[in-house]
């Protein structure tokens, strides 16, 4: 099997949306990140087959490639849950008791940081400032943002984001 | 009323301004006025008789900086690029944020102006991946300007071109960094580059590259079409303009305000942001960002501008100030931002990715109640080695150390309350530690 025998693990809509951002500019690996997130927004996560698949689409070994996907903290090198939960764990949100919420939400999870539930619905996952520090504590989960966490009930929050969906 | 160019579209509700309402609100005409009756050379003038400074974090004059691209022929083939950074990520920070959020036309107008004063041929957006509103915003407000004609070839028949993309990242700190976020956005990991070169003449692709923040890049548009006389009148001090301050931490009312440079401290802190909490008394705050070193209650006289602050031994930073209170403990805080230093450490160089794990495991013995007075010294000596500058690549690790020699020159008491009492005595107070 060559290496370009491994970018049909890819789908034609993936592929498309990476040709979209190579045509964008000099050269074919300056696409990596880019590409590696559009395959992680359609999958979820990259896996080691996936990986590959990249790499041989942008021109690029999967060790560099994969030295740059383990590199961003936000491309995902292993499964996660439906939602991923980004936990601010910067100062000003622990200035705001953001340990005592992440101990709240933990509890409530079942789960500690770098973990997902039983149930596949979540990964936690702690962050650096999300920018929100006047609403302090904050986290995301999924593309939402959710303040003033210290004054909220977390359990409803977490249903009222399943219902949302 | 004093004016506020950087906040005067925004809205009590907090809603976008799309860009017909920017244009009634006189947007976009300035962007005409300029492309048909300005040099590119005439509008680098006026940005540098601004006295404009970086908004980022670094405070370096911005008509400076772009002074160094090279103009005409000398810039040889191929394109030249402008990159608005908005990778909002130094602790405490959420000021470019609303305008992201609020204003994106604000943005792209000043950055339109910008590229046409280098001649940039191409610019991004650098957005961090977790500002999932201002992503869908800033991507809707770019199209509409390609609609309009604000954005492409030819824009308005002035005959100047530009293209505009938003680039995503996926995360890391290091990335805020000017030439780390250039790897980045060419798809590599985001290691800072040496300099020289400078990506003024070899950045983005080796081709000229200039980086600004989003805020400095607002201002643009309001100083090309009112002019560098008014913009200086702006500021109350030695600096020009407005600045978009904000504080965060157990204040009554923690926010972002557009002020004049050279608002005193205490303004901000106890007009603006409402002061403390009941309950809760000032103890000292990072007058901008997690980067910067601490001040104390007997600076909050001093005017926010860049050399007062400078002077007084810590910097203006982005202007987002984070207060430390009574019932938190100063080594707890420290703490804190060195655990994410060491975490978002790029890993290059050794005195960063070795020396502020180092930091952290020291701090660590002082919360347990496990530190020495030679801990003491120790943290002291390493520290100042980390945060010397020109011992490390980049300024990551010089940053890191700021809060730390800050919090040994003014809250040593704390330090030696931890040896001698074997541990922390804020962990008893209830809220955090």
């Amino acid at each position: 099997m060559t290496d370009l025998d491994v970018i049909p693990t890819l789908s034609p809509e993936e592929i498309a949306e990476i040709e979209h951002e190579v045509a964008l500019i000099p050269r074919r690996d300056s696409a990596a990140i880019d590409a590696l997130m559009i395959v992680q927004r359609h999958r979820g996560w990259v896996s080691d087959s996936s990986l590959k698949a990249i790499a041989a689409l942008l021109e690029m070994s999967p060790e560099e490639l994969d030295g740059i996907a383990t590199f961003y903290n936000l491309i995902y090198r292993q499964p996660v849950g439906e939602q991923v939960i980004l936990f601010c764990d910067s100062v000003s949100c622990w200035l705001r008791n953001g340990d005592g919420v992440k101990e709240k939400l933990s509890e409530l999870l079942g789960i500690d940081y770098g973990q997902t539930t039983a149930d596949g619905r979540y990964t936690l996952i702690p962050v650096p400032c999300l920018g929100a520090c006047d609403r302090a504590p904050v986290m995301m989960v999924g593309d939402d943002l959710h303040t003033h966490l210290d004054d909220c009930d977390l359990a409803s929050l977490l249903t009222c984001e399943a219902n949302h969906d | 009323m004093t004016d506020r160019p950087l906040t005067q579209n925004l809205r009590p509700d907090g809603s976008p301004v799309w860009l017909a309402d920017y244009e009634a609100n006189g947007g976009y005409q300035g962007l005409r006025r300029v492309l048909t009756d300005s040099t590119p050379e005439a509008c680098q003038q006026v940005v540098k008789d601004a006295r404009l400074r970086g908004r980022g974090g670094a405070g370096f004059p911005t008509g400076m900086k772009w002074s160094f691209v090279p103009m005409g022929e000398k810039a040889g083939l191929g394109p030249k690029y402008l990159i608005a950074n908005a990778d909002e990520m130094e602790p405490g920070t959420f000021k470019d944020r609303i305008i992201l959020e609020q204003d994106p036309h604000q943005l792209i107008e000043g950055m339109i102006l910008a590229a046409y004063a280098i001649q940039a041929d191409v610019a991004y957006i650098f957005l961090r991946g977790e500002y999932t509103v201002a992503a869908q915003r800033v991507a809707a407000a770019i199209k509409e300007c390609y609609v309009a004609g604000y954005l492409g070839q030819d824009i308005r028949g002035s005959g100047y071109s530009l293209e505009l993309h938003l680039h995503r990242s996926a995360g890391r700190y290091i990335c805020g960094e000017e030439t780390a976020l250039i790897n980045a956005l060419e798809g590599k990991r985001a290691n800072p580059r040496p300099k020289p070169p400078f990506p003024q003449v070899s950045g983005l692709w080796g081709r000229p590259t200039i980086v600004n923040n989003v805020e400095t890049l607002c201002n643009i548009t309001h100083i090309l079409t009112r002019g560098a006389d008014w913009y200086q009148s702006l500021g109350l001090g030695a600096d020009s303009g407005t600045k978009l301050f904000g504080a965060s931490g157990n204040v009554k009312n923690p926010g972002v305000w557009e002020l004049p440079m050279g608002t005193p401290i205490r303004e901000i802190l106890e007009n603006h942001a409402g002061g403390m909490h009941d309950g809760y008394q000032l103890r000292g705050f990072l007058p901008g960002g997690g980067s910067t070193d601490f001040l104390t209650p007997d600076h909050l006289d001093l005017a926010m501008d860049y050399d007062v602050i400078g002077k007084a031994g810590s910097r203006m930073g982005t202007g987002t100030m984070i207060v430390l209170d009574d019932r938190h403990c100063p080594i707890g805080m420290v703490r804190n931002l060195a655990r994410f230093f060491a975490h978002e450490s790029c890993g290059f160089c050794t005195p960063c990715r070795d020396g502020i794990p180092w930091i952290v495991q020291l701090l660590d013995r002082f919360e347990q109640g496990l530190a020495t007075e030679e801990d003491l010294a120790l943290l002291e000596e390493k520290a100042r080695f980390i945060g010397g500058i020109g011992n490390t690549h980049c300024a990551l690790a010089p940053g890191a150390m700021e809060p730390v020699l800050s919090a040994l020159k003014y809250f040593r008491e704390d330090f030696e309350q931890h040896i001698s009492g074997r541990g922390c005595r804020y962990q008893s107070l209830g809220r955090g530690h």
